[in-house]
């Protein structure tokens, strides 16, 4: 156990590691000066070299991504080079918007996905399953911007029942924030649910073939009784995996759907400052998105353990 | 229980949200500000929310781009026409209670031509000598040569007079004299304004404004069709205008602006270092059909590099009619009978992504062949705009009155004409205005006989608002969404 886990804990360092590199290399390379970019086409020689200066962009490659990683390793990320606010205010500005808008559409998804794939299954082959499997065959061929849209036109334009985009913030209440945050997040979950929903499926089914039910059964279960007690924690497992996987793609790929709708979250700042190559935000997001997809992915290590008494025992 | 809680917390949600009351104005701008300096970046967004809302110079334009006396309420000129003296509005005062005087004018002036100026436009300011305070009430500008353009250039947004006392947090909390004070920023989302009850002119008629930013055209049209705004300044989707033109609850401002839409071209490299290829260029052009099909229609044809709305314009279309013919005659006696290949590189604007594909096919017609490759804005700043390794592109220049730009050898498109460059000098040096009108003519010839790019079209200002809303600038003279006089019709 012990022994599992610090190996897990290794490889996430190693991993953090390596993409802080990479990160930097990539981002040193793209080409465009940041101070050009905000100075525009008018703008004097020795007024972009006042800039760069102002802006800290002399030092050499090594000094800079020394002090980046310092930097982060104090919780300091740096100021912005075109809003010149810290790079930590404003990530932490923005998480309260993709941050809950991850949870609420993940949260959809498990509602959705779970019952929707336990039904399927144990139905398997009836009308019940073939309905479900076929919505789910939409759910995953229709991209979730264009199905964005269709809810704008819909529940925005014509019932007007909510606005058509932007994020009014946290300050003016829950329930204001919640309700900005409904359509993106509908729009995100069920292409999202529409793969779970096959997973769990998939994986329930495989598990209802195992010998173990039949025994469940033959011991006296109803078959509701036997899914619930000894089908579900076995076919969890692939499930969660997919979960995490899941997580981390709200977090950060909701960028088409942060733009369709106007929102202000993760995406959309890393989109806004590459354009503007403010390169200390792409840098100092991309960073955090890794480590979140890291950390999500450690924590899904450890609820296989939590879930798989095996998984204990061995390591 | 459970169900109606469900249904109650719905109802809630369609109920709940900000209800706005009739004196104010949420208006949508495409880009968010960096920052809310205008002083310090070239981005037209900050200009957007600040130029006469928040910030204002010794003199401002008007909507139809004529220059007014704003902070400065009168001003005298030397007879060497080398010494402005300007006399400054009594009892102005900044947001936040100080006084407007004359040593925050020394200061803004000397702040933006300084070494350590990060002055976007620090060439407006390049002229000046000296700046002198008389009295708190008066300022006296000293500068080395005449300039014809002193009082236009100090009405641009980079001319704001700013204060000592705020200079360290104006990019977050900008501190101006204007007749809205700055409220709040929601980064990513939103700017809000207030009224400045203490202004010095006619005060605002609405109480506050919010700005919101909608980058995405699609976006900009649901929120403008869903209600959550009461006008987009700038619409980014002209091909959706057509349905708010015929929807009366809207209606649709078209003006115009400073943005000469070129096909800029690189004097230096072959083949375009020929005059008769770029002459064959710009005949291979059909002007009609570009605004047509990448602007839906909306545009002003250009044949020189200059504003069709200004007294001075001289059309010149004439000098590059659609003549593929001819085109195809000129290159043969250039010696490309046999076509050429040439790059165009296009920034991302949509007047220059689908432009460039039309252009691409005229030019094909007529045995120019071109390689397209669309950059992002910096990349375009660093190949194009600095290194100048290109042959063509599409860019709007929206500067007011930069025709001054052709005078310059190392700016990129390289076009180097002494003739040009003394007759600029010549217009600097003059404060007369009959005669001023009469060169500037005159350098709108010049470097349109000189085919030294492709003139396209004016680029248009398109508005799209609320019916009820009033008094929003059609016209764009310098990049402003002045608010001050807006007011929603009773």
């Amino acid at each position: 156990m012990l022994g599992y886990l610090t190996k897990r804990l290794v490889s996430l360092l190693a991993s953090l590691f390596v993409a802080s590199v990479v990160i930097f290399s990539v981002v040193e390379v793209v080409p465009g000066d940041p101070a050009a970019f905000m100075l525009g086409m008018n703008a004097r020689p020795d007024t972009i070299a006042a800039l760069r200066a102002e802006l800290g962009l002399d030092g050499s490659v090594v000094e800079r991504y020394l002090a980046w990683v310092g930097g982060m390793m104090r919780g300091d990320f740096g100021i912005s080079y075109t809003y010149r606010t810290p790079v930590a205010d404003m990530i932490a500005d923005r998480l309260w918007v993709s941050l809950p808008l991850a949870l609420f559409a993940l949260t959809l998804t498990v509602v959705i996905a779970i019952p929707a794939g336990l039904f399927a299954a144990s139905r398997r082959g009836r009308a019940g399953d073939y309905s479900i499997v076929g919505a789910t065959q939409i759910g995953i061929a229709v991209p979730n911007f264009w199905f964005a849209m269709i809810l704008i036109l819909i529940f925005a334009i014509q019932l007007r029942w909510f606005s058509a985009g932007g994020f009014p913030g946290w300050q003016d209440g829950f329930w204001t924030g919640l309700k900005a945050l409904v359509l993106p997040a509908v729009a995100l979950a069920l292409p999202q649910a529409a793969i779970l929903t096959r997973v769990m499926r998939s994986s329930l089914i495989e598990v209802l073939g195992e010998d173990f039910m039949r025994t469940a059964r033959a011991k006296g279960l109803s078959s509701g009784a036997a899914i619930w007690r000894h089908g579900l924690r076995n076919a969890l497992i692939p499930v969660l995996t997919i979960i995490g996987l899941q997580f981390a793609f709200l977090l950060a790929g909701g960028i088409i759907i942060e733009q369709v709708f106007a929102l202000p979250g993760l995406g959309r700042l890393v989109f806004q400052a590459i354009s503007q190559r403010d390169l200390i935000v792409v840098e100092s997001v991309v960073m955090l998105l890794v480590f979140a997809v890291i950390m999500t992915n450690f924590l899904v290590d450890l609820a296989y353990v939590a879930v798989d008494p095996r998984l204990r025992r061995r390591a | 229980m459970k169900r109606f809680l469900l249904a109650a917390s719905v109802a809630a949600f369609a109920i709940s949200g900000p209800v706005w009351a009739a004196d104010h104005l949420t208006i949508g701008i495409q880009l968010e500000p960096p920052h809310l300096d205008p002083t310090g970046a070239a981005a037209g967004a900050i200009d957007d929310v600040t130029y006469g809302n928040i910030f204002e110079g010794l003199t401002r334009f008007t909507e139809d781009g004529s220059i007014v006396p704003s902070l400065a309420e009168s001003w005298q000129i030397s007879n060497d026409g080398l010494t402005y003296t300007f006399k400054l509005r009594d009892g102005v005062q900044f947001h936040d209670g100080t006084d407007m005087n004359a040593e925050d004018v020394k200061f803004s002036l000397d702040r933006a031509r300084g070494d350590d100026s990060t002055n976007a436009q620090k060439g407006l300011f390049a002229g000046i000598a000296d700046v002198v305070v008389v009295d708190p009430l008066t300022v006296e500008v000293r500068l080395s040569e005449t300039d014809g353009n002193f009082l236009f250039n100090m009405a641009w947004g980079d001319a704001a007079i700013v204060a000592p006392e705020s200079i360290g947090t104006i990019k977050t909390n900008p501190i101006g004299t204007g007749a809205f004070k700055f409220s709040n920023w929601v980064q990513g989302d939103r700017v809000e304004l207030v009224r400045n009850d203490a202004y010095w002119g006619q005060a605002a008629a609405l109480e506050s404004a919010t700005f919101k930013f909608i980058s995405d055209p699609i976006a900009a049209f649901s929120a403008m069709m869903a209600g959550d705004l009461d006008a987009f300044s700038q619409f980014p989707a002209p091909e959706n205008l057509v349905q708010f033109e015929a929807d009366d609850r809207y209606k649709v401002l078209i003006g115009s602006t400073e943005g000469e839409t070129i096909l800029s071209t690189n004097n230096k490299a072959a083949p375009f270092d020929n005059v008769n290829v770029r002459k064959a260029l710009a005949l291979a052009i059909n002007r009609q059909e570009i605004i047509d099909g990448a602007q839906f229609g909306y545009g002003t044809p250009i044949g020189t590099h200059f504003a069709p709305h200004h007294p001075a314009f001289v059309e010149l279309t004439g000098n590059s009619p659609h003549d593929p013919d001819a085109a195809r005659a000129l290159l043969a006696e250039a010696g490309l009978a046999d076509g050429v290949t040439v790059s165009l590189k296009l920034p991302p604007p949509s007047y220059a992504r689908r432009g460039g594909e039309i252009i691409a096919a005229q030019l094909r017609a007529v045995g120019i062949n071109t390689e397209i490759s669309n950059l992002e804005w910096a990349q375009w700043l660093e190949e194009v705009f600095r290194n100048k390794d290109y042959n063509l592109t599409i860019v709007a220049h929206t500067e007011p009155m930069d025709i001054g730009i052709y005078a310059n050898p190392d700016y990129y498109f390289q076009y180097d004409n002494a003739v040009f460059q003394a007759l600029m000098g010549e217009l600097r040096r003059t404060t007369d205005e009959e005669i001023r009108s009469q060169l500037l003519q005159q350098a709108q010839r010049i470097i349109s006989e000189d085919y030294v790019n492709g003139f396209l079209f004016q680029l248009p200002r398109l508005t799209v608002a609320k019916r009820e809303v009033e008094g929003l600038w059609a016209n764009a003279p310098t990049q402003a969404v002045d608010l001050t006089g807006v007011r929603w019709a009773k």
